[in-house]
């Protein structure tokens, strides 16, 4: 473990000595490499060094390929000299979800039962990174398969909040929000079911997005709920994401509910102009429930928005307490199913001892799995036997179809949703998972932008009293992007930058707590 | 708790998913499924009478592969993360008694 | 007096489809690949991996369906089948439930009672499961997923027939009609297709039906007869004896002519289908649902009445012609070149027929190319082989597909028809038989006859049975 944190360090500009690679943007060390200020090599190795320097306190990577890394670096610095790469965040290292396949790096979706797959293929958004010449630092921890909201169900052991190491990162994009808001990864892909893009970036400091269903191929991402399921991404800002999602978003003949879209070119959405932008705050998001630091950052971010020329007022979405059953309902049983394949027979985990076939599977299974997962597995197993389907599986589809109705009524007023990430800044380790229900409570807020498909977008406004992150989000219709990342990108103009003073204090935490752990 | 799951109905959801709970597990699964299913109940407050269930959020269909083969033998790859194989097979516990 | 018991039969026949790829990738369906050669992530399951419909198996379903005068549900949908079996990779099969691309047809079958229609109550779409192999060695089974995601069609009919006359008419019929339409090769044996067979039984008169039992593991028509006599009786003993019949699935034994229980306890028996929310409906429009009636092949029964109307081919003929789509196929082809229907017919229906009986072939096996059938016909025509020997050569067709021309180039059998030759050879065959010779003089034809062949051995056949005739009279008046 490196215990001096200076020395780890590369100071590459004269005049601001406090400034280290790790602190820029994707965009902005895209951009120095690409004017060979910095080696892509470089700029690896620095974030290298600081997880090499910072994960053993924050938990946030399963897997760091050190080696693949340092090796793909070279090639890709070769690939941009020979203009093979020329995009924005070429040469740009970048931290992946372990529940993203990766060909020839472990992905094991913080989970036991497949604590040793390495997959023989990409999953398409891996290879549309790679197209535009980034380079994988590893994979990030996350909840079990996806299934959480503070990243403690890994069987890998939890990740921490780099704001505060007493505190869960959110989930189940823990990991990646982590190490991008530690600075161990300029970005970060993340996956997002009912939230688990947004509710950790918001608990991280980080802005995250969710794109519309069917806009970033899902092939290569190990489903939880499938209908519900989008890869995202994770960044320090606002451009980094668009940028990012540009790269990340294509028609993929592979996954069948991939979209054609004609228009991805998400950047151009990067202006400080949202005149005449209708908002609309659901009331119903704001009563009770809602800290009211959360609410009083709504509300900031509701301020500039008017100032700058918006028309922002609240309204009745209806049907919020709806959404969490009706979700818990169809993800349960599409995981039931969705992880149904995890049985020992043709990769991962197979118990040691076991009589028989039938035995095998369910020793597989019960040793592989962990208690959450297990609690959704049968959870999703009862609600589609015989007897309970109409009562429950097509109640909750009916239930989706009435919330994408009130969603569809939202948006012909509105061009743009401003709500809660979460009801609460990140909770300490150990206070969810007491209370499953209440922890399923707690995606309120992101739950039914799945359900109905919606992009969303969600950035961080301020800190609490308590120092930790209160981020917003701002949903839009489907195919919207353009329209959440240009609000995003106004107030983000306002707010300034967000990372560095709390990640200075971030990083003594963090090297003081690596030394304890050292 | 309105919904009492019986022990019955957690050994049989246990079949169907494959999985083997301890007792307390059983307990604890006896449990949270049954409060999940009385939020779950929830949704009846709702009249869905004439709404159709929604799979897919958006009205995309038809989307084909034309019949041509486009996949090599990838038997290596394939068999690379298998728990047990033999002669290019998955080895599994016998499946005939 | 002893009751009297009426067997209910229902058919669920799985038809694998001749599509060169997979139900929903790229991996090709060819037969006898080693283990896993013919494996992507998809057909195994991988974590991560999306099926895509592969569009051929949507079109061959809707022919099938056509043909067998099924209604087409213009919206369908495919639904996931949970069950854990290690040759079902992702623990759940894509099918059809609650919306299969055809319902509500049936089909006419004609059996010794006269005819009858047997009702199709629904055709899905749904992929095939790997296959297993038990090692004895190791005592462990092993899985090979090539034909893990082989298309097929289950065509379920309603329980329409009564006996095991009706059932092999009715599988007889399906056979064809999927054979004709070039959907699959309908080979019972080799698996492509497999029939489930639910039986009941219940006493004469009764409106009510028994409880059924479903049979799987039935590979020949031999062994499905046998199936349903054993099955009904075992039926009817339980029912003698007062115990119920059991719900359940069996599984056939035809070398012990006897059906064991499947079930064990490990298997619930519920599959909690639910949409599969990795595909996307399918909907026909009435343009597609056209242009796939528009493309349906000649069926069976139109071929016939053709066979009889345009070649005047006698009703018997055009019924074992058209028993096979291959013979029927080559019988067309050998017709269109050479133009000669009645001589085709006549090879087909007596050298082909006799040299399959006694290689034990079915006619879907005929391997041989009709253009050198319309050849063999042209050389006999034009006299250029005697025929004698066209039915040597055409041994060679049916086996080795071999060239006529040249196997009789190469094998000296053109009729000599060198007049000279010919004659030289005739008058040493009356010199060495003066006997022969006499007796036809005095009035015994017959001994004509043994001359011809005398000359035609000495000709080691290669001469013109007619020539050689007509030589020898005139040479002997």
């Amino acid at each position: 473990m490196v215990s001096d944190f200076d020395a780890a360090g590369t100071a590459y500009e004269k005049g601001n000595e406090d400034m280290q690679l790790t602190d820029l943007t994707a965009l902005e060390l895209g951009r120095k490499i690409k004017e060979k200020e910095v080696s892509v090599r470089e700029a690896v190795q620095a974030s290298l060094d600081r997880i090499a320097q910072a994960d053993g306190a924050l938990g946030g990577f399963v897997t760091v390929d050190e080696q693949g890394a340092l090796a793909r670096a070279d090639e890709v610095q070769k690939g941009i000299e020979s203009g093979q790469y020329n995009g924005a965040l070429a040469g740009v290292p970048v931290a992946v979800k372990d529940n993203i396949c990766t060909e020839g790096l472990k992905t094991t979706c913080s989970s036991k039962i497949l604590y040793n797959f390495v997959p023989t293929y990409s999953a398409e958004a891996v290879l549309n990174l790679q197209r535009a010449g980034a380079v994988i630092l590893g994979k990030t921890n996350m909840d079990e398969f996806a299934m959480g909201s503070t990243t403690e169900t890994s069987a890998f052991g939890p990740t921490r909040n780099p704001w505060n190491l007493e505190h869960v990162p959110g989930g189940s994009s823990g990991g990646s929000c982590a190490a991008v808001a530690a600075c161990e990864a300029p970005y970060a892909l993340g996956s997002d079911t009912g939230g688990s893009i947004r509710q950790p970036a918001s608990f991280c400091g980080v802005t995250g997005l969710k794109p519309t269903y069917g806009t970033v191929s899902r092939y290569g991402l190990v489903a939880y709920g499938s209908s519900l399921d989008q890869i995202g991404p994770i960044a320090k800002d606002v451009s980094d994401c668009a940028a990012i999602l540009e790269v990340i978003a294509s028609y993929d003949k592979k996954d069948s509910t991939s979209i054609d879209r004609r228009e991805l070119d998400f950047t151009s959405a990067l202006a400080d102009d949202v005149k005449g932008l209708r908002v609309g705050i659901p009331s119903d998001y704001l009563g009770e429930g809602l800290d009211d630091e959360v609410r009083a950052a709504v509300m900031k971010v509701a301020d500039v928005l008017r100032e700058k020329g918006a028309v922002v007022e609240e309204f009745d979405l209806s049907l919020v307490e709806y959404a969490i059953p009706a979700y818990y309902v169809i993800a349960s049983a599409e995981a039931s199913s969705n992880l149904a394949r995890f049985d020992g027979v043709k990769y991962g985990y197979r118990a040691k001892d076991y009589e028989g076939l039938h035995n095998m599977y369910k020793k597989s299974r019960s040793e592989g799995f962990g208690e959450e997962v297990k609690r959704r597995i049968m959870l999703g197993s009862f609600v589609l036997s015989s007897g309970y389907y109409d009562a429950y599986y097509l109640k909750a589809l009916r239930t989706k179809a009435l919330i994408k109705q009130s969603f569809d009524r939202a948006f012909e007023k509105y061009d743009v949703i401003l709500a809660p990430a979460s009801p609460t800044t990140a909770p300490k380790l150990g206070e969810s998972l007491s209370d499953p229900l209440k922890m399923y409570l707690g995606d309120i807020y992101t739950i039914s932008v799945n359900l109905a498909g919606l992009p969303g977008i969600s950035v961080p406004v301020c800190t609490d009293r308590a120092g930790l992150p209160i981020g917003v989000q701002l949903i839009g219709d489907c195919f919207k992007e353009k329209k959440i990342i240009r609000a995003a990108y106004a107030y983000e103009q306002a707010r300034g930058r967000f990372s560095s003073p709390e990640l200075a204090a971030c990083e003594k935490k963090l090297v003081s707590a690596a030394k304890e752990v050292g | 708790m309105a919904n009492i799951i019986s022990d019955e109905t957690i050994e049989y959801v246990g079949i169907l998913a494959k999985l083997e709970l301890s007792d307390e597990e059983k307990e604890q699964a006896k449990h949270d499924i049954g409060r999940m299913l009385d939020y779950v109940d929830k949704l009846n407050e709702l009249d869905t009478s004439g709404v159709e269930p929604l799979s897919h959020v958006f009205p995309v269909n038809n989307v084909f592969r034309e019949d041509v083969v486009t996949n090599e033998d990838e038997r290596e790859k394939i068999l690379a993360n298998a728990p047990a194989e033999k002669d290019g097979a998955f080895k599994v516990p016998k499946t005939v008694e | 007096m002893a009751k009297q018991y009426e067997t209910v039969i229902g058919l669920e026949v799985h038809v694998e489809l001749a599509t060169k790829t997979k139900i929903f990738c790229g991996c090709s369906t060819a037969f006898g690949g080693a283990p896993n050669t013919h494996t992507c992530p998809v057909c195994t399951g991988m974590p991560g991996s999306l099926p895509v419909l592969n569009k051929q198996v949507v079109e061959y379903a809707m022919a099938v369906g056509l043909a067998t005068n099924c209604q087409i549900h213009q919206y369908c949908k495919f639904d996931r089948k949970n069950y854990f079996y290690p040759d079902n990779p992702q623990n759940y099969q894509i099918s059809q439930l609650y919306l299969p691309i055809c319902h509500d047809g049936g089909v006419e079958i004609e059996t010794a009672a006269g005819k009858k229609v047997i009702g199709i109550h629904e055709i899905h779409m749904e992929e095939d499961a790997g296959k297993l192999v038990h090692d004895e060695w190791e005592d462990c089974s092993l899985v090979d997923y090539n034909r893990s995601g082989v298309p097929l069609i289950e065509i379920v009919s309603e329980p329409d027939m009564r006996n095991a006359e009706e059932v092999i008419a009715y599988l007889d019929k399906l056979r064809l009609i999927v054979q004709y339409l070039g959907a699959s090769d309908c080979k019972l044996q080799e698996g492509s297709m497999r029939a489930d067979v639910n039986l009941s039984v219940r006493e004469v008169g009764s409106e009510k039906f028994g409880t059924r039992t479903e049979m799987k593991n039935l590979n020949s028509f031999k062994a499905i007869a046998r199936a349903i006599d054993g099955e009904r009786a075992r039926q009817i003993e339980l029912l003698e004896e007062g115990k119920p019949v059991i719900q359940e699935t069996r599984r056939w034994d035809d070398n012990k002519e006897y059906s064991y229980p499947m079930r064990s306890k490990e298997d619930a028996h519920d599959y909690r289908y639910f949409p599969d929310p990795d595909l996307v409906p399918v909907v026909i429009s009435d343009e597609w649902l056209q242009a796939v009636k528009d493309r349906q092949p000649e069926l069976r029964t139109e071929k016939l009445a053709r066979y009889k109307k345009e070649f005047d081919i006698p009703d018997y003929d055009a019924g074992i012609l058209t028993e096979s789509k291959r013979m029927a196929d080559i019988f067309e082809e050998t017709t269109a070149l050479c133009g000669k229907p009645k001589k085709v017919s006549n090879w087909l229906m007596g050298e082909t027929l006799r040299l399959l009986k006694e290689e034990n072939m079915e006619p879907d096996e005929l391997g041989f190319s009709p253009a050198y059938l319309a050849k063999l016909i042209e050389l006999v025509e034009d006299g250029t082989i005697n025929q004698t020997v066209a039915k040597e050569v055409f041994e060679r067709i049916f086996y080795d597909n071999a060239d006529p021309e040249k196997y009789v180039e190469e094998h000296g059998l053109k009729t000599v028809n060198d007049e000279g030759e010919l004659k030289r050879v005739v008058e040493e065959v009356i010199a060495a038989n003066p006997q022969s010779v006499a007796d036809y003089k005095g009035g015994k034809d017959k001994a004509l006859g043994f001359l011809v062949g005398q000359t035609m051995k000495a000709m080691k056949g290669k001469a013109n049975p007619g020539a050689v005739n007509k030589l020898l009279k005139e040479l002997l008046s």
